[in-house]
């Protein structure tokens, strides 16, 4: 059960042109970096991102929306990126806006083997137009699908070789719920260890989700709020 | 006519957005795990009494939001639903995006304030998009209202335009239909009332129920007196 590859281009050696990719992190924290990096180098195009935020400018995803890599981007909110802007204002993109509990919830559905989930979320909003509704107690529901994608990758901040990950702080947040949900699923870690090292009752994506794994270099983190108070 | 009055009572009375997060951490309970928007929401968390056990919720996934941290201290993987840095109190505890909405969903978050564009007198609120704009999304707010049992919203009375933001109708997208419990304004507090309409509970100190009146568009329901805002 050895995940390991060599590095991000392996990882994502065989993600084609049209392809639906899910990417973990918020904002820009818990970001897959190394292969958002492989993936500008490859040059696949077409794509359809699943992605709570669409990066900014140079960072993140807005790394792969300046190749025009991407035809789509399914996200909650996609504020801070004015290539993203440019690109949809010019119709060159498509972007479908899916309130953020229901984007998460979609991915787990897709881990956990659902076809699908009931959501509050987006009653009596335009997110509910042709969507199927259930009343449950007496309350309004929308039916919203499991996700289909053909890459997760995400970003953990341990895991071994057998692909048990750890993630770290509010770093993990999409992380766990798209980890579960790609039909490949690519973990790129901050530190990589043998089996035996990680506390099994501390893993949080056991290793059976995730097909390959290998040890991240050169995270930069960016930080998109450095917000502090003095010392007194 | 409402423009020049708002102005008046802009410069001279009115809260501040320091006074509408001091006025809404009133409504804050011992014992509570309150959800806390952006913008003004977020100013509300410097007004929990220090001798109230509250705990905050970052819908990106952590419980026990804390303080900025110390200039040097801030650390890349914790942050904030705002993507600010921030620090975890003693206690705290972290989770998937998921099991975040879960805990909104099932009703375990006892209070949520967020800001709004326009609040309708049944309840329906709009805060996500102007159409004509760069939508910039939702993110967490169709979930946040669609599942909290209490929502308070913290905005100003009137837009830049000098209209008022508490009508009839939402105008704009909603991000939530009946949900909006109680609105502070720089003006006053408000219930909006299960039947529809703007109950006035108090107002800010300055403001006469007739400037309320004049900048409220929706149903306004005053009985009584009117008590000044004590913050």
């Amino acid at each position: 059960m050895n995940k390991v590859v060599s590095g991000a281009d392996e990882a994502i050696r065989d993600v084609e042109d049209g392809m639906t990719l899910m990417f973990g992190g918020f904002g820009l924290c818990g970001l897959p970096e190394n292969c958002i990096a492989a993936l500008v180098k490859k040059g696949v195009k077409q794509l359809t991102c699943i992605s709570n935020n669409a990066g900014v400018d140079d960072f993140g995803i807005g790394l792969m929306l300046k190749q025009r890599q991407v035809k789509k981007m399914i996200s909650s909110y996609v504020g801070e990126n004015a290539e993203f802007e440019r690109q949809l204002l010019s119709g060159e993109l498509e972007v479908e806006l899916i309130p953020q509990g229901t984007l998460a919830t979609r991915c787990m559905a897709a881990g956990y083997g659902m076809p699908a989930i009931f959501t509050p979320a987006g009653v009596g909003t335009e997110v509910a137009i042709g969507k199927e509704i259930r009343n449950f107690n007496g309350k309004d529901y929308l039916m919203e699908m499991a996700f289909d994608a053909d890459f997760a990758i995400v970003k953990a901040w341990k895991g071994d070789t057998m692909g048990n990950l750890i993630y770290k702080s509010t770093a993990r947040n999409f992380n766990p719920v798209m980890a579960m949900a790609g039909k490949i699923t690519v973990a790129e870690v901050e530190e990589l260890v043998e089996p035996g090292e990680l506390d099994p009752d501390h893993i949080h994506t056991p290793g059976i989700y995730v097909h390959r794994i290998f040890q991240g270099v050169n995270y930069e983190k960016r930080i998109e709020q450095r917000t502090v108070r003095k010392k007194e | 006519m409402l423009r020049t009055s708002q102005r008046r009572f802009r410069e001279e009375f009115m809260l501040d957005k320091n006074g509408i997060a001091k006025r809404i951490a009133k409504e804050i309970k011992d014992g509570y795990y309150v959800n806390l928007g952006i913008g003004i929401p977020t100013l509300v968390a410097n007004y929990i009494p220090e001798t109230m056990d509250v705990v905050l919720q970052s819908e990106n996934g952590l419980l026990g939001m804390g303080p900025f941290p110390f200039e040097g201290e801030e650390d890349p993987d914790l942050i904030n639903a705002g993507k600010q840095t921030i620090t975890m109190l003693p206690g705290s505890a972290t989770f998937d995006s998921a099991m975040s909405f879960g805990m909104i969903r099932a009703r375990k978050v006892n209070l949520t304030i967020l800001g709004a564009m326009e609040v309708s007198q049944n309840g329906d609120i709009a805060n996500w998009k102007i159409p004509g704009k760069m939508v910039k999304g939702m993110g967490g707010a169709m979930d946040l209202v669609a599942s909290a049992e209490n929502i308070i919203v913290a905005m100003q009375h009137v837009n830049k335009a000098g209209e008022s933001k508490l009508l009839p109708q939402c105008t704009l997208p909603l991000t939530g239909v009946h949900c909006v419990k109680k609105i502070v304004t720089e003006l006053g507090v408000f219930d909006v009332l299960p039947g529809g309409g703007f109950k006035l509970l108090e107002r800010a100190p300055g403001v006469s129920v007739n400037d309320i009146i004049k900048a409220t568009a929706g149903e306004l329901i005053v009985e009584g007196e009117i008590l000044e805002i004590s913050i």
